[in-house]
Order: structure tokens, then C-alpha cells, then sequence
């Protein structure tokens, strides 16, 4: 609680493009309703201003790829109360996980001409990898809505309601029609945990998987409709490892193609 | 003699930027010795990671860059990718890749404007604590960010990495009543921009210019957006694919960027200075009118005054928004095929930062062999570094936390983006 009373809330950055911070400050009609309901005691890419912790809530986005932030992410967990990741680099490594199926040494001299300089740890992970997580909000990018209903729910006590259904469902309530089933279109849907509202089919755009595996993924059944519509092997690798290729389900699937 | 006091004056983890950067100022008595614009951001490999990638993968994946200006990285690549397979985009097309960025330079302008630069000026160390005092201007601001992110969102699917962007084109076109609905918040955007504008020339500027290399894109007939030729306040004039002749990128020890410089030349300036001095007269009447009222002349070489600049270029972004609504009709196919053929494209756009380029060789299946990315902010790494040091010596009556913030404000000029430039903030002023 900060002097006011008010609960305080800390926005830690990691490995990251900043866009699931952003989102907060993307909330236009809540943002300044959310500053009067809690302080915002740690947010740099907001402010200047800096209250000592501990938080009541921190918000961590971006994965571990350093030494440093390794060490970092468990101090930043010993001052918060509430520890939620927001977005699929801190929930799942994020795109810069593609390293872990790569040799990392060997990209380095491919950006950066004097390598000597660079300091990075050969994979990139998830915060939960390295510290108790309370919760999560998936996404590439995090949905506004959950992110707004998670505060307001952190605020008076109670567990946010976040679905943990497959995007076909949004798609349903949404009323689009399957693009799979009526375009032929490769989509990522039934394996795909929703949040998005179901927002690439409604462009004509099979979903690509941004809010990571739903719960218990039928990654099977999955492959035989991607094949049927003349997806291969390596068409499945390279639609499973993009924003969450290190999450579980689509990491242990993505290699099973890869080998056959 | 004794020696000259020493000082160093250093902020770790820069506030207010897109990223993770840091400075150091070394003094000795009142001697300049060294200094340093650190960025620590981690490095995340993208140009590594898209080799071996299908063609079509460009756009989404190097949006993830940056979550400030994905429509920059999505409509470099998709550029680059038309460049290489030899399609030239409809103009329709074109039109709508131009009406999105507009969408983007609204939110990503005012986002910088309003909310992470404007508290310098005004003495607050953010948007939230200046609304405690004026919540009005705060709402507008807020309100004007919003419009641009509707723009986004319509024709995008959603504000941060928008989804409806390919090579060749969109998944899917906008009906012409859906753009016709942002048309009332627009129009009154565009009045805000203006506002927004008077408002900011108004705060007190250090009186501080340099004579910057400026570069930019130029594209005749309208202010360069999501295309033109490369050319610079030098008298560079070529095109995009011939960028790495005239421009290299070092690699410096204390950054996780890279550092541009512009042959025969040096560093060099992007961003809304550049493109102002390049293009101004190609604004739209309503945006050069709000410049001359506010004072600005055909050129600024005042970085402090990037900010009225910034501005003058949302109520432009908001002028050809609506003029390209207006002109929009629904194409009849929403992308053009675009089939990968083997070879080298380059594309390049004008970020909200400044110029973004892109280089991609594919083979005949489509396959990413290899892949160059230059963001603006490590572009104007230098140049951030120059300022600094002729602000330093001008402010050295300044005592020491004046002096401090005199020279973050002085890096937050150029709304660096350092998720994009590493490949690059924290900031350290030493006195010795």
C-alpha cells in the first residue's frame, strides 16, 4: 500500500518490443481512472517518478536472455505481493526463444560485428521458469480487456475471469465462419487459447497462434487438418514456432515434425 | 595546484523511453572527458532468427521489434518483399498501407508528445502526475492517441502488432462505411493536433542548435511516408536498394546497438527534424499554416523543439487521414499475389523515429537467406551523443540534478526507441 492507501503497482520490462506495456498505456478511457484507483509506484517507460518497494502488484513483461536478468527477475519477486506476466515473451520466451532450437553463437556474429561485446544466455525462457508466476495473460500482444479486467479484479480481491477455451469458440459466439472449413485457410485456432476476440479469421487470416497453446491442445488432430489442406512437415514447424514456439505443447509438436 | 574536481553525473535505467538504455557524463572541473549513450537492452537476434523463414513471415515477425511502431517494421518488409518479387503495389493498396501509417504516426507522436516529453518541459516526471494538475490536456491527449489507435484497430485488427498487413496487400479491405464512421473523430482530431501543437510550441526551449546532416525520405508530390527516395541536407539523392553504399554501421563496445554514420559526412539526424527540413513544403496547407504560426521556419535545428515538430506532423497525419478516406474506394481484391522469385529487396519507410530499412535476399521458394534491419534510433545514436555533448558544456552552471535531467530531456528529444535499436538507454554523468 502506498501512503495514500492506495495499492501500488510496479511494470518490470525483460527481453521484449515493449508492446504488452504499452497496452496499459493504449488503455486511453481507463488509464486515468486506474491512476486514481492504485499508485504507480515503478513504470520507467511512463514515468520518472520511483516509489521503493515492495509492490502489490507487478506487472513483468519480456523474457530471460541475460545473466543479469536472471538474477533480476528473483529480486523483482521477493518485493512483489502479486507477480503477473503479461504477454508471450515473459509466459513463454516469446519470438527470441527461437534461439533455443538454434546454436546462439552462432547468430550472434550475424547482427553484431564485434561479438566480444554481447552478453546473452543461450536460451530465452519464461518468468515462470525462474520464479513462482500468480498469474499469466497470454498474448502477442496482451488482450486490453483482460488486462483492464485483471487489474479491476486484483483491485477488489477477487480471481479475474480469463477464458481458457480455444479461439474456435470466440470465432463461434463472434458468428465468423470457420476459415479452415470454408476457405481451406491453415489456422491455428482449435490449438490456440483465446483472448484475442478471435481476430485474425474475422480478416480472413488463419489465427496464428499468438496466445499460446490453450489447455490440453489436440496438436494431433491439428496436424491431420493442416496436412489434408497440403500443409508438410516443416509448414507445421514453421506455423508452430513463432511468438510462443517455446511454450510446452507447441515446442514438444513442433520438434515431433521436425524429426518425422 | 591541486587537480580539478572531478564529477560524474549517470542515471542507470533512462525513464520515459521505449527500451532499457543508460548515460554517463565523465567531468573534469569543467572539462568535458567523455560521453556515453548506453543502450543494454538484450539483444534478441532478429536478423539471425528470419533466415530460413518463408518470405510471407517478414512482416509479423519483425513487427515484434518494436510494439511502438509495428507498421513501420511490417511495411519496410512488405517493401522489400514486393521490391525482390518485382510487384509494384496498386495504388489503392498503396493508399491503405499510407492511411495505417497514419494511424501509427497519431499514436505514436502524441504517445511521445503529450505523455513521455512534455512532463520535461512542464517540470513532471509523467503523464499520470501532470493530469493531477491538468487533467484536460491530458484527456485530449489521451483522446487524440486513441483516434490513431481506431485507425489502427479498423484497418489493422488491433493496436499493437495488427494482423491484417501482408505482402502484397491486406487479408481483408475495409468496407468504405467503416472508414466513413472514423470520420467525425478524425476531423475533430485534427483540431486537437492543432491544439495540441500551440500548446507545446508555448513551453521554454533551450536555446541550443547544431547544424545536423539531416536524411529522410523524400517521394515528390507528397510528405514522405511509407515511401521516396533516400536523400539528405548533403545532397544525397538515391534509392533505397542503394543504402549500403553510402551508409555503414559500426558495432561499439558499451552498446547492444549499432551506430550509423553517412559517408563523407559522419553521424547524421532522422526522424521529424529530418523529414521537416527535407519535406516541409509538402505538408498539407492546415500543417504548414500551424508551423508558421507557431514559428517555425523552413528548417529546426533545435532538438528541443523536435517536440512542436512532432506535433505539426499530427495534424498532418490527421489531415491525410482524412483525405485519404475520402479518396478511398474498396479495392477489388485486398492483396495482389506476390510470387517469390530468387534475389535482393530493399524497403524502406519513414517510422515515426525516422527512416526504417530493410534488406532481404530470398531464393525461389521464398526462403529468407539473409536479412539486414537498420531502425531509426540507432541511426541517431551519434547524433544523441553530439547534442549532448554541446548541451553539456552550455549547461555546466547547472547544478548537478538540473544538469542530470537537462541532459535526459536532451535524449528524450529524439523519442528513442531502444527495443528497436538493439541489436541499444541507461545514463550516467561522471564528474572527475
Amino acid at each position: 500500500m502506498s501512503a495514500a492507501g492506495k495499492p501500488t503497482l510496479a511494470v518490470w520490462k525483460f527481453s521484449s518490443c515493449d508492446g504488452c506495456q504499452l497496452t496499459l498505456l493504449d488503455c486511453e478511457d481507463e488509464l486515468l481512472a486506474i491512476a486514481d484507483g492504485i499508485e504507480i509506484a515503478y513504470f520507467p517507460e511512463a514515468t520518472s517518478a520511483q516509489v521503493e518497494g515492495p509492490y502489490d502488484v507487478s506487472l513483468v513483461e519480456g523474457s530471460v536472455t541475460t545473466p543479469h536478468d536472471a538474477e533480476r527477475i528473483v529480486e523483482i519477486r521477493e518485493q512483489s505481493r502479486l507477480l503477473v506476466t503479461i504477454g508471450a515473451c515473459a509466459t513463454s520466451g516469446g519470438i527470441q526463444a527461437l534461439r533455443n532450437f538454434a546454436d546462439v553463437r552462432e547468430w550472434i556474429p550475424l547482427v553484431y560485428a564485434a561479438p566480444e561485446h554481447i552478453a546473452t544466455l543461450e536460451s530465452s525462457t519464461p518468468i515462470a521458469d525462474h520464479v513462482h508466476v500468480d498469474l499469466e495473460l497470454r498474448g502477442c500482444p496482451i488482450s486490453k480487456e483482460q488486462l483492464v479486467e485483471t487489474i479491476s479484479a486484483l483491485l477488489n480481491a477477487r480471481r479475474p475471469r480469463l477464458p481458457s477455451t480455444s479461439v474456435c469458440v470466440e470465432c463461434k459466439s463472434r458468428g465468423t465462419p470457420c476459415v479452415m472449413v470454408a476457405h481451406g485457410t491453415p489456422c491455428l485456432g482449435p490449438v490456440t487459447q483465446s483472448g484475442c476476440g478471435a481476430l485474425c479469421p474475422a480478416y480472413n487470416r488463419g489465427c496464428y497462434g499468438c496466445f499460446g497453446p490453450m489447455e490440453s491442445p489436440n496438436m494431433p488432430a491439428l496436424a491431420a487438418h493442416w496436412r489434408a489442406l497440403g500443409v508438410d512437415d516443416a509448414g507445421l514447424v514453421r506455423a508452430l514456432r513463432t511468438f510462443n514456439a517455446n511454450a510446452d505443447a507447441f515446442r514438444e509438436a513442433s520438434l515431433e515434425h521436425e524429426r518425422a | 595546484m591541486s587537480e580539478p574536481e572531478t564529477r560524474e553525473i549517470r542515471t542507470d535505467y533512462l525513464a520515459r523511453v521505449e527500451g532499457e538504455g543508460a548515460m554517463l557524463i565523465r567531468l573534469r572541473g569543467d572539462e568535458l572527458e567523455e560521453v556515453q549513450f548506453k543502450i543494454f537492452e538484450p539483444p534478441r537476434f532478429f536478423e539471425a532468427l528470419l533466415r530460413g523463414r518463408q518470405y510471407t513471415e517478414a512482416p509479423d515477425i519483425t513487427a515484434r521489434i518494436c510494439g511502438i511502431c509495428p507498421i513501420a517494421y511490417i511495411a519496410s518488409a512488405c517493401n522489400a518483399m514486393e521490391a525482390v518479387c518485382g510487384v509494384d503495389l496498386p495504388d489503392e493498396l498503396r493508399a491503405l498501407r499510407r492511411l495505417i501509417y497514419c494511424g501509427e504516426w497519431i499514436e505514436s507522436h502524441v504517445l511521445h508528445t503529450a505523455m513521455l516529453h512534455a512532463p520535461d518541459f512542464l517540470g513532471y516526471d509523467g503523464a499520470v502526475e501532470l493530469a493531477r494538475d491538468r487533467r484536460d490536456l491530458v484527456e485530449l491527449a489521451l483522446r487524440l492517441k486513441k483516434a490513431g489507435n481506431t485507425l489502427m484497430r479498423v484497418i489493422g485488427g488491433r493496436e499493437v502488432h495488427p494482423i491484417n498487413l501482408r505482402v502484397g496487400g491486406f487479408y481483408r479491405a475495409p468496407t468504405v462505411s467503416e472508414l466513413q464512421a472514423l470520420v467525425p473523430e478524425l476531423e475533430w482530431a485534427r483540431d486537437a493536433a492543432v491544439e495540441l501543437t500551440r500548446w507545446v510550441a508555448g513551453f521554454e526551449f533551450p536555446d541550443y542548435e547544431q547544424d545536423y546532416a539531416f536524411v529522410g525520405l523524400r517521394q515528390p508530390g507528397e510528405y514522405a511516408i511509407e515511401r521516396g527516395r533516400i536523400v539528405s541536407s548533403t545532397g544525397l539523392d538515391i534509392d533505397v536498394s542503394e543504402y549500403e553504399h553510402h551508409f555503414t554501421e559500426t558495432h561499439v563496445e558499451r552498446s547492444n546497438a549499432l551506430h550509423s554514420t553517412l559517408e563523407g559526412v559522419g553521424p547524421y539526424l532522422v526522424g521529424p527534424l529530418a523529414r521537416y527540413a527535407l519535406s516541409s513544403e509538402l505538408l498539407s496547407p492546415l500543417a504548414r499554416e500551424v508551423a508558421a504560426e507557431v514559428g517555425l521556419g523552413p528548417v529546426c535545428r533545435n532538438p528541443f523543439r523536435s517536440i512542436v515538430v512532432r506535433a505539426v506532423e499530427t495534424v498532418y497525419a490527421a489531415d491525410e487521414a482524412l483525405r485519404l478516406i475520402a479518396a478511398y474506394e474498396r479495392p477489388a481484391e485486398p492483396w495482389v499475389d506476390v510470387v517469390p522469385r530468387a534475389g535482393t529487396g530493399h524497403g524502406c519507410t519513414e517510422a515515426p523515429r525516422g527512416i526504417c530499412w530493410h534488406r532481404y535476399e530470398i531464393d525461389d521458394e521464398g526462403v529468407i537467406l539473409d536479412a539486414k534491419i537498420v531502425p531509426p534510433t540507432s541511426q541517431n545514436q551519434k547524433v544523441i551523443e553530439e547534442d549532448l555533448v554541446g548541451v553539456v558544456r552550455q549547461s555546466l552552471h547547472l547544478p548537478e540534478d538540473e544538469l542530470a535531467h537537462r541532459c535526459e530531456q536532451t535524449i528524450r528529444n529524439y523519442d528513442p526507441c531502444i527495443s528497436c535499436a538493439t541489436h541499444f538507454l541507461k545514463l550516467e554523468i561522471e564528474r572527475m
